[in-house]
């Protein structure tokens, strides 16, 4: 029994890491419908930029945070202006194509300054509570909890302010809400800015939870968000967040009863095996054709 | 000066159209390829980038049928490239009889390219039910699960790898399999079958009005193009002598995904421009070290913003047209010249 719920409050905290970088892939779908198979590698530079501050400007961890945050949505907003606008008009496959090679420019540009893998220093000082027989630590504590908040403020933005009736407005419909008077490109941006500052918050939360970061680590972490957010529906921003939560268990329920090598095979059969019987994801609703 | 290049140009498409371009060609690549393997005309070092560019033609080529012609979007090329491999290298380190390895090969890279498309068709079947991103995705993950699955079945090495498979593939052979991938993915293309594929690319749903049965033709182009994918890996195997599921992850599908787009999409020709230019660009770039892999998506990126449908996206050689084709086209343009208001 200790054991699973062990197991539990493990998975919450992969699980929410996971939601927290599926958010910014279901945002940027859902505004654009465009996969941005770069933000795996925005949350690892998330995690780089945290290394760095903590290391030359040795802030607490409250400022690190916001400096990563602020960082990296900068980041993704240069890469929204630069590489992603000028093909909002092409085929839809360029701009993945283009994402895509921004992903293994960020891997490879961040392999090429820092060749060897790096430690975060703890920023914060690890407690741990028995609790019962299970054993909690401040860490994983602050993780949950921030990301939670996080969540709530994106959901608290997306739904009850203008701002956030505009992106569900864009995502609606994307010829008639430009003549309505909101602003396409400053919503568009606006909504890479969350969804990659999420990306660096999550990347920064990894850094301090798997303390070795390294630049390729966002490919596969990036591919897991990535499925939670298919799993939850994709462009749906709540199925996003319920998906990062049950990958996340789904991953640490096979580590924990099976040998932990298998854990990508069962988690990525699992989605192949929900994308067969619910090919839009649990929240997601199927969109019929228009002719 | 200018009428000298042109008439150049002239010549070689009368040449590259005559109708026996082809058997010419094949006969001279394969006579030049067995001299310069069998006396060290080109060094080891130059059979080798020869035999990759080779094997990434027939990836890129088999990929743009998928990718270019059908328009649809799979991530997961690799993957089949990896159960071409490894089936094919069992077979030929476990199963055939070393004595006979070298007349056995070309079965064992068949065996590896059958194993790709059945698996092929498991995956195609589920994941042409529904449409868009939903492939993307279902490759994606599929190409995660062979990694993974290969990863823990320890008699065939597991992560450490498998090795053990003698040198089979040569140049002949390697030049062999392109011009056959090449050819009857071109046949294909242009055949009856072709014309479904293309027309479910512009239009899924006018396509199926029109009787084309498109489930089906997604299919059949998938299962092809996962064969030829799994005979490129069977290859690779034998040329590598070594290998590994890290070899075969997300990142060999992207290399494989840059040919196409750099080339461009729903073109042979550019496939096979798309692979020998970046096959070589990056055997040239090597001594930039880890800089040339920052160079390379850069150039992507560049290249999709000022030139997004890649070198030769949507046109093709003339040599790989059918004459029937460019007949057709001729006959259109000349309509259109006298007519001009039934070109609308």
């Amino acid at each position: 029994m200790t054991y699973i719920l062990q197991q539990i409050l493990n998975a919450l905290q992969l699980g929410s890491i996971y939601a927290l970088i599926a958010l910014g892939y279901t945002m940027v779908y859902g505004i654009l419908t465009m996969i941005n198979f770069a933000h795996g590698d925005l949350f690892m530079v998330g995690a780089f930029f945290c290394f760095l501050i903590a290391v030359y400007l040795q802030l607490p961890f409250l400022p690190t945070l916001m400096l990563t945050m602020f960082g990296v949505a900068c980041l993704g907003v240069l890469i929204e202006r630069m590489a992603y606008k000028p093909l909002r008009a092409a085929p839809r496959v360029s701009a993945i194509i283009t994402a895509l090679g921004v992903g293994l420019f960020l891997e490879n540009f961040t392999l090429a300054l820092s060749p060897y893998p790096k430690n975060i220093p703890p920023l914060l000082a690890d407690k741990t509570w028995m609790i019962g027989s299970v054993t909690i630590s401040s860490l994983q504590i602050i993780i949950i909890a921030l990301s939670v908040s996080l969540m709530l403020i994106l959901d608290f933005i997306v739904q009850r302010t203008k701002a956030g009736m505009a992106m569900r407005a864009i995502s609606w419909d994307k010829t008639i809400v430009p003549l309505m008077g909101v602003p396409v490109n400053k919503i568009i941006s606006l909504t890479f800015a969350i969804g990659t500052g999420l990306g660096g918050a999550a990347g920064m939360m990894y850094g301090l939870a798997y303390p070795v970061i390294d630049p390729y680590m966002g490919i596969m972490v990036g591919w897991k968000a990535f499925i939670s957010a298919v799993v939850g529906g994709i462009g749906n921003v709540r199925g996003a967040m319920i998906g990062g939560f049950i990958l996340g268990t789904v991953e640490i329920l096979v580590a924990a009863f099976f040998p932990s090598t298998y854990r990508d095979f069962v988690a990525f059969t699992l989605l192949l095996i929900l994308l067969i019987f619910r090919p839009y994801g649990i929240l997601g609703r199927p969109s019929p054709q228009k002719v | 000066m200018a009428d000298f290049y042109k008439n150049i140009l002239e010549r070689w498409q009368n040449i590259s159209t005559h109708r026996f371009f082809w058997p010419v060609f094949f006969a001279a690549g394969l006579a030049f390829s067995i001299v310069a393997s069998a006396f060290d005309i080109l060094d080891l070092y130059l059979q080798l980038i020869l035999i990759y560019v080779g094997i990434n033609i027939i990836l890129t080529v088999s990929l743009n049928l998928v990718n270019g012609y059908m328009g649809e979007f799979s991530i997961g090329h690799a993957g089949f490239m990896a159960i071409g491999a490894y089936t094919a290298s069992l077979l030929t380190v476990n199963v055939f009889p070393a004595g006979a390895l070298n007349y056995l090969f070309p079965l064992a890279i068949i065996a590896g390219g059958v194993a790709a498309s059945v698996i092929g068709l498991i995956v195609a079947i589920p994941s042409f039910k529904t449409r868009g991103d939903y492939l993307a995705i279902v490759t994606l993950a599929f190409g995660m699960i062979v990694k993974s699955g290969l990863e823990n079945i320890e008699v065939i090495g597991g992560p450490r790898g498998f090795l053990g498979m003698s040198k089979l593939t040569t140049l002949p052979w390697v030049f062999f399999w392109t011009v056959l991938s090449v050819w009857i993915i071109r046949n294909l293309v242009y055949s009856k079958f072709g014309r479904g594929v293309l027309s479910i690319r512009e239009d899924e749903i006018a396509s199926d009005l029109m009787s084309v049965n498109t489930r089906q033709v997604k299919i059949i182009a998938f299962v092809v193009s996962s064969f030829f994918a799994g005979v490129a890996g069977g290859l690779f195997a034998h040329a590598l002598q070594f290998i590994n599921p890290r070899m075969f992850d997300i990142i060999k599908s992207t290399d494989i995904l840059i040919m196409v787009y750099l080339g461009g999409i729903a073109s042979i020709a550019g496939s096979i421009i798309g692979a020998v230019i970046y096959t070589i660009l990056l055997e040239i770039l090597r001594p930039l070290g880890i800089w040339r892999m920052v160079l390379m998506p850069l150039m992507l990126v560049l290249l999709m913003i000022y030139r997004p449908r890649g070198i030769m996206g949507m046109r093709e050689a003339r040599f790989f047209v059918p004459l029937r084709d460019l007949l057709a086209a001729k006959l259109w343009k000349q309509k259109n010249k006298e007519a001009p208001d039934a070109s609308a």
